[in-house]
């Protein structure tokens, strides 16, 4: 396996508070990869500084053996490392379909290409990434108008409909249904041996993550505390009194 | 509907075709009446479209004016010499250099207006919400002062060019058509161009553009285009009213910051920002008010208009076609997830 996303001894403070402190981490291609850990423990500012949210005190951060510390936002969504966010964030007022459309890959776009209307085939990408979220019925809705946990579902398939390499989700199930929870895992495993998209994923709901992720990494306080498989995660007394707040 | 639409569009031309002869006095008014729909549309390609409130485009038309004018009389006589005789000599210009000179002109005007948005958006594009509006408002005010300090494009005299040549009534209807041609392609290019997946990025933008830079949208390219297209369109329209009012000076007429360049963001508030019709509408709407109050009401004219500024802006901000898609959301194709009491979630 190669390693697709590479931290090296990343840091980030926020005036006075280390968000991040020496943090090293990597993510296999192909994998499932967690990032866990107590609430401010940094796992989002991890993420932030991965896809160029903000600059980096020090460190290094790869995307494909490529440096992308210095890149912005978009150049490095470009390059197919993408995120969703933890307070979902879609175009609230446009239909589910056009929400879809919008988030075509355009990476591959010239500008002459952007004033083209889309055509038949992107349309029916649309819908069956609709469909394999399970919002085909609802596609004509307004997407504002949709449940949190729908609008969430959204935000995963117009992520999918981007094409990424790698897909950094912060919290996919957080605010979903329980009921429907079982049927987002199963699609984010089908994400990842279908259509080949390594996944990052931060969570919070234990049997979710440990159900998944092939490789977990613990942070706590912004400092990197264990890592390992989940059954090793499980059984780590540090990362058991990092949740029960024995720190 | 589907026969219904072909219809109601072969009307409209046949109405923009005969309008200034079947009011042969409102010449002028309906010439600038598509002054006002032009200049509402482009101002809704980013303040409507894609959420960037410009106070600065009222710059594209004083430029457009000072451009055109400059190629106009260029073609034919050196300039310092034609701005410097400030009316007092006599520059003959023969009919084919006043037409080439319009025409080259308003090309020019409107090609420069657009690189000068390109620049002007690189520095200003990385400022947000009424951020970008302060500082695009500081380059128009900025520009018509350098300006009037130029001695060179007359300074605060401003520019006096060559009449229509022949029939003066002809020539207000050559204007009208001049503007009635330049709106239909407006607004034409606007109805396809919102259509492509150009037209849902900038919606993007608009809606969320952290979210559209994350999903790797060029949104800075975007921007820039969007407003080049726009500054073009501004600078053609600055180009053929400098021809149609003969003279302009720089503060009051070219770059007239309070009074078009407040009136374009009045009309598309009152026809509806982000919707195709709603600045043409809401241009009909404020230019029949703006007229109907100076002819009638002379001496209250301005705190009418002010009065209607202030009421749209603080009461009617989503303007008629906004208000519109509230009533009757159907007609825009909206649907929204019906809860079991039946209001939207």
């Amino acid at each position: 396996m190669t390693t697709i996303i590479e931290v090296n001894n990343v840091s980030k403070s926020f005036g006075g508070v280390v968000a991040n402190k020496d943090i090293s981490l990597s993510v296999q291609k192909g994998s499932i990869t967690g990032l866990i850990g107590p609430n401010g423990s940094g796992k989002t500012t991890m993420f932030n500084s991965i896809v160029g949210y903000h600059p980096i005190d020090s460190g290094s951060i790869k995307f494909e053996d490529k440096e992308i510390s210095k890149m912005m936002v978009p150049e490095i969504a470009r390059l197919g490392l993408l995120r969703t966010f933890q307070q979902t964030r879609i175009y609230g007022e446009m239909n589910c379909v056009e929400n879809m459309l919008i988030s075509q890959p355009h990476r591959k776009m010239s500008l002459r290409d952007a004033f083209n209307k889309n055509t038949k085939a992107d349309y029916e990408r649309a819908d069956q990434m609709l469909e394999f979220v399970g919002l085909y019925e609802k596609r004509f809705l307004q997407s504002g108008s949709l449940s949190f946990g729908q609008q969430k579902l959204l935000e995963f398939a117009m992520a999918l409909m981007n094409e990424p390499t790698c897909l950094l989700l912060d919290e996919p199930t957080a605010g979903i249904n329980p009921t429907l929870i079982n049927g987002l895992i199963d699609r984010l495993r089908r994400a990842n041996s279908e259509f080949g998209i390594t996944l990052f994923i931060i969570e919070h709901n234990m049997r979710v993550i440990m159900n998944m992720a092939d490789h977990i990494y613990c942070l706590a306080h912004g400092e990197m505390l264990a890592e390992g498989k989940p059954e090793d995660i499980q059984s780590d007394q540090r990362v058991i009194d990092a949740y029960l707040g024995a720190h | 509907m589907t026969i219904a639409r072909p219809i109601f569009y072969l009307l409209l031309v046949a109405y923009i075709v005969a309008a200034p002869f079947l009011f042969p006095d409102y010449r002028t008014q309906l010439a600038t009446l598509w002054l006002m729909i032009i200049v509402a549309l482009t101002w809704d390609m980013t303040g409507g479209q894609m959420g960037y409130n410009s106070l600065g485009n009222i710059f594209f038309y004083g430029t457009g004016m000072y451009v055109c004018a400059v190629i106009g009389i260029g073609i034919a006589h050196p300039i310092a010499e034609y701005t410097n005789a400030a009316g007092g000599g006599i520059y003959k210009f023969t009919d084919t250099q006043y037409f080439l000179g319009v025409f080259l002109g308003i090309i020019g005007a409107g090609v420069f207006c657009s690189i000068c948005a390109v620049i002007i958006g690189y520095f200003t594009f990385s400022l947000r919400g009424p951020y970008f509006a302060i500082g695009t408002l500081g380059v128009a005010i900025a520009a018509g002062e350098l300006v009037s300090n130029w001695d060179w494009v007359g300074g605060g005299q401003g520019i006096a060019l060559p009449v229509y040549p022949g029939d003066l009534d002809n020539g207000k209807i050559f204007f009208y058509a001049m503007f009635a041609v330049t709106g239909v392609i407006l607004f034409l290019f606007l109805k396809w161009m919102y259509k492509t997946r150009f037209g849902a990025a900038i919606n993007a933008i608009r809606d969320d553009e952290e979210k559209a830079e994350a999903m790797g949208i060029h949104t800075l390219r975007y921007k820039l285009t969007t407003w080049a297209i726009a500054a073009f369109f501004v600078g053609v329209v600055g180009g053929i009213s400098a021809y149609q009012l003969i003279h302009f000076e720089p503060l009051e007429t070219a770059y007239q910051t309070i009074n078009l360049g407040i009136f374009m963001v009045v009309c598309v508030l009152l026809g509806g920002k982000g919707t195709l019709w709603g600045p043409v509408i809401g241009a009909i709407m404020f230019q029949v008010f703006k007229e109907v109050t100076w002819n009638y009401f002379l001496g209250w004219q301005w705190v009418a208009l002010g009065a209607l500024i202030v009421v749209t802006v603080v009461y009617f901000q989503d303007g008629l076609m906004g208000w519109l898609k509230v009533v009757k959301p159907e007609w825009f194709g909206i649907r929204v997830e019906k809860t079991d009491d039946g209001s939207a979630a």
